[in-house]
């Protein structure tokens, strides 16, 4: 059916067509490399300048590099902000999971798209005001400490502690993790869960045994999704995180706005990317692993 | 008999932690609403009475009133130039084929998965030497970035719905490149693109860190909340939060229900 277009019949249309392509085509790399690409290049080259006298000079040293990484507090925030971001990503996974798997097999269609609608909604709602929401139910008068009184529970300290900023981070990462587990989960084919039903396993090991890994894909990714944001994310250690122990990102603030040294900042900007490229090829490599090779 | 106990315990469970992940989710949204009404210095239980003094106190902030008016521009033009920067990815990716195609398409897609911190010190360091920080089109270019992938992602879905043969078959017929995009692709995108429009504007209405590093004396109204949380706790946080979420519920409602309809157009067919 498909005939390709004679492109004989119109001479200029070739021409045409090239400049046709090249005008729709450009408007893209052109942007991301200039306000992209650049600047993150630019990042790098920024960790091996200078600064002298509170000036920023173009140089090519290596000491932003060996102050940086010889310093206890980077080790110690690169440590907690590794671990703590994996450990939301974890929490975030499995206190997600039960909920998608109610969306995706229990609900019908219509309540299910009605759930996945409203979980699109805070994913792109503001974070800050969202935390500084939670800041008040968790604060020592606030409305979770004056529920629990009456129970003899109680006061719990949330605030400036871990716990406060991994509180932040299930904010910030359960509607898209809940989201994309849900359609991880849908698209599997019913007909293994039913088959292993039909041949008495457990409905729990079903979940084990046919679900998740029939699911992985999905599963894997969502997670990596949520450490990335945890990993990357300002807010969450430090409104509720009382930024002690400071993460990286709170390193790259402190160090830009007011310690002004911004090789410094970019040098542990440039450690958050390695260290985000590793993890994530690490995580793609369990969600596609045995699959494609 | 244990089985029908079983069936019960975990219907229970699954509908009760549901219920529980949708009120963690949701109560921050609905809890800033609610107190933003509430009289009370101190946003707590019991109820203090009904008031809209922090409304009145917020809408009387003249820099309150700047940063919005900051915030309106540069989401408006984000939204603008992103959706038909990702309008153009979305077509190139339907239409062509060509060498370095999947390096076309990463650097059109990858960079919402960069953290905004690292994207704020990279803005802030280059666009200070180029003497763009501390513009509005400062913050424009940073956004821009980040919000063209998701216009892109929402008009190429909307593409998958096209039939591909039938641009060549307006082009056999005699009609250039140009007339067939406006006269076949456009009015067949038009669902998506508005929705694009309205995602991308939300995402930048609600971009914090980037506008943070970048923005100087050029405050938006999320840098604005950001100080305001810096200082004391203030039911006037709850206010600003609360047309904030307006805005964005709004944006991203319509958005979906935009899109929703351009992929409900598909089981028609």
């Amino acid at each position: 059916m498909s005939t390709s277009p004679p492109a004989t019949t119109r001479p200029r249309s070739r021409a045409e067509r090239l400049r046709f392509a090249a005008v729709l085509g450009l408007p893209s790399p052109l942007w991301q490399a200039a306000f992209f690409v650049v600047p993150l290049g630019f990042l790098v080259a920024m960790t091996f300048w200078s600064v002298k006298s509170f000036r920023l000079q173009p140089d090519f040293t290596m000491a932003n590099w060996i102050a940086i990484m010889k310093a206890g507090f980077f080790h110690n925030a690169f440590i907690y902000t590794l671990w703590l971001s994996l450990l939301a990503a974890a929490l975030a996974s499995v206190i997600a999971f039960p909920a998608a798997y109610t969306m995706a097999f229990r609900l019908k269609p219509h309540m299910r798209r009605l759930l996945v609608f409203m979980l699109v909604v805070p994913f792109f709602t503001s974070l800050p005001v969202r935390i500084y929401s939670m800041q008040v139910f968790f604060s020592p008068q606030g409305i979770i400490n004056y529920v629990i009184a009456p129970l003899g529970l109680g006061p719990v300290q949330v605030l400036n502690t871990t716990t406060g900023t991994l509180i932040g981070f299930l904010t910030l990462t359960l509607p898209l993790v809940v989201l994309l587990q849900t359609f991880a989960l849908s698209s599997i084919d019913m007909r293994l869960v039913e088959a292993a039903h039909n041949l008495r396993c457990g409905r729990l090991r079903t979940v084990f045994t046919v679900i998740i890994p029939s699911a992985r894909v999905g599963l894997v990714l969502a997670a990596a999704l949520a450490f990335v944001l945890c990993f990357g994310d300002y807010i969450s250690p430090q409104f509720l995180g009382g930024s002690k122990p400071p993460t990286l990102s709170i390193l790259i603030a402190d160090q830009v706005k007011s310690g002004n040294h911004w090789p410094r900042a970019s040098v542990v900007a440039v450690s958050m990317i390695v260290t985000l490229t590793v993890v994530l090829g690490v995580l793609l490599r369990i969600a596609y692993g045995g699959r494609k090779a | 008999m244990s089985g029908t106990l079983g069936r019960v315990l975990r219907g229970t469970f699954l509908y009760g932690w549901t219920a529980l992940v949708f009120a963690f989710v949701f109560a921050p949204i609905l809890s800033t609403v609610v107190f933003s009404f509430n009289a009370d210095r101190f946003p707590s239980l019991p109820w203090g009475g009904f008031s809209l003094q922090w409304y009145e106190a917020v809408l009387a902030d003249p820099t309150v009133r700047r940063s919005l008016v900051n915030s309106l521009i540069v989401a408006g033009g984000s939204a603008v130039i992103a959706t038909f920067i990702g309008f153009t990815a979305a077509y190139v990716d339907y239409r062509f084929r060509f060498f370095g195609k999947s390096a076309y398409m990463a650097l059109a897609s990858l960079p919402p998965t960069v953290p905004p911190v690292i994207l704020g010190v990279a803005m802030l360091t280059f666009e200070g030497r180029i003497g763009l920080s501390g513009t509005l089109f400062g913050i424009i270019a940073g956004h821009v970035v980040i919000c063209a992938p998701f216009a892109m992602a929402l008009i190429r879905m909307r593409l998958n719905d096209l039939d591909r043969d039938l641009e060549p078959a307006a082009w056999n017929l005699g009609s250039g490149p140009w007339k067939t995009l406006r006269e076949v692709i456009l009015p067949f995108t038009a669902p998506s693109i508005l929705a694009a429009l309205f995602i991308t504007a939300s995402v930048s209405f609600d971009e914090y860190m980037i506008a943070w590093f970048v923005s100087g004396l050029q405050e938006t109204l999320p840098v604005r909340v950001l100080a305001m949380l810096q200082g004391q706790v203030s039911p006037r946080i709850n206010a600003v939060g609360s047309l904030v979420f307006a805005v964005s519920v709004v944006l991203v409602v319509l958005a979906q229900i935009l899109a929703g309809r351009s992929l409900g157009a598909r089981k028609q067919k």
